[in-house]
């Protein structure tokens, strides 16, 4: 992994201090930011702002399938999102809104690791 | 009326002699008015009643059916005729009256000297003179002795036949109903038959006596108007048939005449006192008769031209009669002959000017016989003011229409004979235009559309294509409704899938993982569902396993299934802080706590609130702050109090007896009771209580999942009510029980309600919904009709004794305490976006307005907090 990659990330916790489907917030950047570990052990990253209540408290929803996405829920309104690309899949009634999403992934020492900066809205 | 008696004896002078003649209800209201008047004495009085025993509540006649206990229906403890001044001679029939030397004479040779006498002889039940009426099995129903000796006969002849009994209850009126279920409750294969063209002639019209013609005949009992009875055969002296004009006959082994009444004025005829046209001892609007030391009250006394079958007036009479003896002028009040009753289970009430008799007078009719019930309101010709009025099947609104009498009714009467609570009809049938969703103005045609037109197939895409119910969502149980409704109606399967994770329902899961044993999502999503799941179906498996007593909310892998506010067990706020509601049983609280409570709220700047349930909220606690919060709490010996949780949230009390005068039991004592029995049961949907200590229910018990209103003998429990969108008023579910079965009741409905009811669902949705209604529910608690009751007790009392408190479990263990940071890089930060700004002397999250403005001063989430 070359430097510049691993200067553009920070190690936010142990995979082990990550409870499965079950997220937790951190701080990334100066920007809060939700990370969830899955079953399989992947391990994904979405803002923690909810863009539709304006509180910070992603990392504080359910986190689900629909179809084959893997998603999480806001809970305060229960909009759901895409947890892979941050894409709102149900606005419930609203104006759609999406989540910034981060590159996250496990390190050998099993350290889970997140980017700096976020991936660019998708396309 | 010319001369009036002496007037009232001066302290010392030798008491006057009060004499009643009649052992009844109006007579014991006499004696106790009297008494309660006359501290010093000054009249002795002497009661001489017929029947060989003290006066009894002869209303509740046919409950000696049901407990056979003739002292349970005294009206008075022996110490109420201990009273010296009180004289009652029992088995005393009174031969004749001296009006000329003021005394009484009984049929066994006393005599009574008066200074003043009533007569409170009441009236006999009329018996048709036809022939056969002397048979054996033939029977009256008005004294404790004829109900003795029917039970009596009932049992013996059907010991003798070994078979149910068939019986005809001569009469329709409302002594006839009664007597009709008493006989249906002994077995007896009972048929009314009434002369009139309907039932309850003399309360009902034409239309209310179908509706209760149609209510009794679906209880098994036969039903014949306009039938008069011309002979009893009989066979060996025991009656066998009855034969009515027209030829028909019907066979019988017991008769039951309850026909009206005639009064018995034969003592007031012999004395040549006026009699009533129709009978009766004519009397004047101060209750004496044409002699002025007589006085006559109740079902004997003719007051303008007719005598009153009710008690109401009956006791009037005797206060009126009572305040005239004291030197006091009252004067009757005038007979209201409004009545509200249940006759075998069926709501019957008439008021004001029932038969619309007043001129030019309007009736409002709803007559709905597939419900069983009949509504008229009889209006001013102008439609304004309301003047009377019939119910039957439903006498819900009796207690609000009745004191209306007289006065305009607001809005449109219609609106009045609705189910009560029903404002707009809430059926599925509602109009296009009616409003469903008020946060979003969608109304029921606009999401009939979305089923018909914009092709969703189910409540989700509904919501997603008209908004409805996305935003407090307190109106999604009729969207549902209507949508369900709909697809059905357009031929489309309506699935009754949790999700798209799981093709069962609520309860279907429930009794799956119960059997099975599971106690881990991925094992039961694996065995009953598909996918990962979702918002919908991991709350209801928390939920579920929670019930299930499969242990702490956030261990093992159920920390990961839990809904916004069990995540971390608090109230989650716009802003994303929590509020937290220590637990206060009954909603009693020393003052050392609720001075902790301050103190913690003042040192974690929080913002406190009286809540609904008698508790107080604290708000502002960031997810970092709670443990420091509960810990503060818990040393203060409270504890959760589930406020976050779909369980169990408070039994709310009134003060009850122990302080309040008008209080009848202990109030307060039941309700923590509850609060402590039933405190963390998870369930469908949030379950509230309340314990009332006497009928003014000032807890307000009615409104929730389970009321419990104190009498003077136990108390009575009432189900199914809540506030909410749809406020439904608890119905009566039992009545009169005490502590034990009250809570045995209770337990086994909560039990019922936690495995059947679907997600989501308060008691009142699931009852309507529940096959057979409250009755079939009923039958499940009270009769064990299922067999299932002994599994509720157990699961119940497997709940008491699993109980701990989650919040203290928490803070005793480490791996739980892990999900209360702030961030898991950073424990020490806590959430910079949290702003908060002083109001009325308290924190209050900013609006984004006061964010952006520089001019308002914004605390973080430090505000005066001592670290």
């Amino acid at each position: 992994m070359s430097v510049e990659a691993q200067r553009s990330a920070i190690a936010v916790c142990g995979l082990a201090d990550l409870v499965p489907g079950r997220g937790v917030a951190a701080l990334v950047g100066g920007e809060q930011v939700a990370v969830f570990r899955l079953a399989d052990d992947e391990v994904l990253a979405v803002q923690q702002l909810d863009p539709f209540s304006g509180a910070h408290v992603m990392s504080r929803g359910i986190v689900g399938t629909r179809g084959d996405h893997v998603t999480v829920a806001s809970p305060v309104h229960k909009q759901v999102f895409d947890l892979r690309t941050g894409r709102c899949l149900d606005p419930v009634g609203r104006a759609p809104a999406d989540l910034r999403v981060w590159r996250a992934r496990v390190d050998p020492d099993r350290r889970v690791l997140i980017d700096i900066l976020p991936v660019a809205a998708p396309a | 009326m010319t001369t009036t008696p002496s007037a009232p004896t001066p302290e010392g002078r030798q008491p006057q002699d009060l004499v009643i003649v009649g052992g009844g209800m109006a007579a014991h209201r006499l004696v106790e008015a009297v008494r309660d008047r006359d501290p010093d004495g000054a009249w002795r009085i002497t009661v001489l009643a017929e029947e060989p025993r003290a006066p009894y509540d002869r209303v509740a006649l046919t409950r000696y059916f049901s407990d056979f206990d003739a002292g349970a229906l005294s009206l008075a403890g022996p110490q109420f005729w201990a009273d010296p001044a009180v004289q009652l001679h029992r088995s005393t029939r009174v031969a004749h009256v001296d009006r000329h030397d003021r005394h009484v004479d009984s049929e066994d040779g006393r005599q009574f000297r008066y200074d003043a006498l009533v007569l409170a002889t009441g009236s006999s039940p009329f018996v048709p003179p036809i022939p056969g009426r002397d048979l054996l099995g033939t029977f009256v129903y008005r004294t404790l002795d004829d109900v003795a000796a029917l039970r009596g006969w009932v049992n013996e002849q059907s010991a003798l036949r070994g078979r149910p009994l068939r019986g005809a209850v001569v009469g329709g009126g409302l002594l006839g109903l009664e007597a009709a279920g008493a006989l249906q409750a002994l077995g007896v294969g009972t048929t009314v038959v009434e002369f009139a063209p309907r039932l309850m002639a003399l309360q009902v019209d034409e239309g209310g006596g179908q509706a209760l013609r149609r209510l009794i005949e679906a209880m098994g009992i036969q039903v014949r108007t306009a039938t008069a009875t011309t002979a009893l055969k009989g066979s060996a002296g025991r009656v066998s048939r009855m034969l009515f004009e027209g030829g028909e006959r019907i066979d019988v082994d017991v008769v039951v005449f309850a026909a009206g009444v005639r009064p018995r004025d034969e003592l007031a005829r012999a004395s040549v006192l006026e009699i009533g046209p129709r009978g009766g001892v004519v009397v004047d609007d101060a209750c004496r008769t044409s002699d002025p030391r007589i006085w006559a009250i109740g079902e004997v006394a003719c007051m303008a031209g007719r005598c009153l079958g009710l008690v109401a007036p009956a006791y009037a009479m005797a206060e009126v009669v009572a305040d005239r003896l004291l030197g006091g002028d009252a004067t009757f009040p005038g007979a209201d002959m409004s009545t509200k009753l249940k006759l075998l289970g069926v709501d019957v009430a008439s008021f004001g000017d029932a038969f619309a008799g007043s001129p030019g007078s309007v009736e409002v009719v709803l007559a709905d016989p597939v419900a069983g019930v009949y509504k008229k309101l009889v209006l001013s010709d102008d439609g304004r003011t309301l003047l009377g009025g019939i119910l039957v099947g439903d006498a819900s609104a009796y207690a609000t229409l009745r004191p209306m009498v007289g006065l305009p009714l607001a809005g449109d009467p219609a609106a009045h004979l609705l189910p009560e609570g029903a404002a707009a009809p809430r059926s599925a049938d509602l109009p296009d235009a009616a409003p469903v969703c008020s946060c979003n103005n969608v109304t029921a045609g606009r999401i009939r559309g979305a089923v018909h037109d914009d092709g969703c197939t189910d409540l989700a895409g509904v919501k997603a294509c008209t908004r409805a119910g996305t935003s407090c969502g307190s109106c999604l149980p009729l969207v549902k409704k209507i949508v369900t409704t709909e697809l059905t109606r357009s031929g489309i399967a309506v699935s009754t899938a949790l999700c798209e994770h799981f093709e069962l329902s609520r309860a279907q899961l429930f009794d799956a993982v119960r059997v099975t044993g599971l106690r881990t999502f991925s094992e039961i999503i694996a065995r009953h569902g598909r996918g990962g799941g979702c918002d919908i179906c991991k709350p209801v498996i928390a939920s579920i396993l929670a019930s299930l007593g499969a242990g702490h909310v956030l261990g093992g892998d159920r920390a990961a299934l839990q809904d916004t506010n069990d995540h971390v067990m608090a109230n989650l706020q716009k802003d994303g802080s929590y509020s937290v509601v220590p637990r206060i049983p009954g909603g009693e609280v020393t003052p050392e706590g609720l001075i902790a409570i301050g103190e913690v709220a003042r040192e974690f700047g929080l913002y406190t609130k009286i809540t609904g349930g008698q508790r107080i909220d604290l708000f502002g606690a960031r997810i970092d702050q709670l443990p420091a919060i509960w810990r503060r709490l818990v040393d203060a010996g409270f504890e959760s109090g589930h406020a976050y949780g779909k369980a169990l949230r408070t039994v709310k009390s009134c003060v009850g007896s122990t302080w309040c005068r008008f209080g009848v039991q202990d109030s307060v004592r039941l309700a923590i009771a509850l609060e402590l029995r039933y405190r963390g049961l998870r369930a469908p949907h949030k379950i509230k209580l309340g314990v009332s200590g006497c009928a003014r229910e000032c807890a307000e018990a009615r409104g929730k999942d389970v009321g419990v209103i104190a009498t003077d003998t136990g108390w009575n429990v009432y189900v199914g009510g809540n506030g909410g969108f749809t406020p439904r008023h608890a119905q009566p579910l039992a009545e009169d029980l005490d502590t034990e079965t009250l809570v045995r009741t209770i337990d086994r409905f909560l039990m019922l309600y936690v495995r059947t009811a679907d997600r989501l669902q308060r008691t009142a949705p699931w009852i309507e919904e529940y096959e057979g209604g409250l009755a079939a529910i009923r039958e499940v608690i009270l009769d064990d009709r299922l067999g299932i009751a002994a599994d509720l007790d157990a699961a119940m009392a497997a709940h008491v004794a699993s109980y701990s408190d989650e919040w203290r479990d928490t803070l005793e263990d480490p791996d739980k305490l892990r999900h209360f940071q702030s961030f898991i890089n950073a424990p020490d930060v806590a959430d910079p976006s949290l702003a908060y700004v002083a109001e009325r002397g308290q924190a209050r999250p900013a609006t984004a307005q006061e964010r952006t403005d520089p001019t308002v001063m914004i605390a973080g989430t430090t505000l005066e907090v001592r670290r």
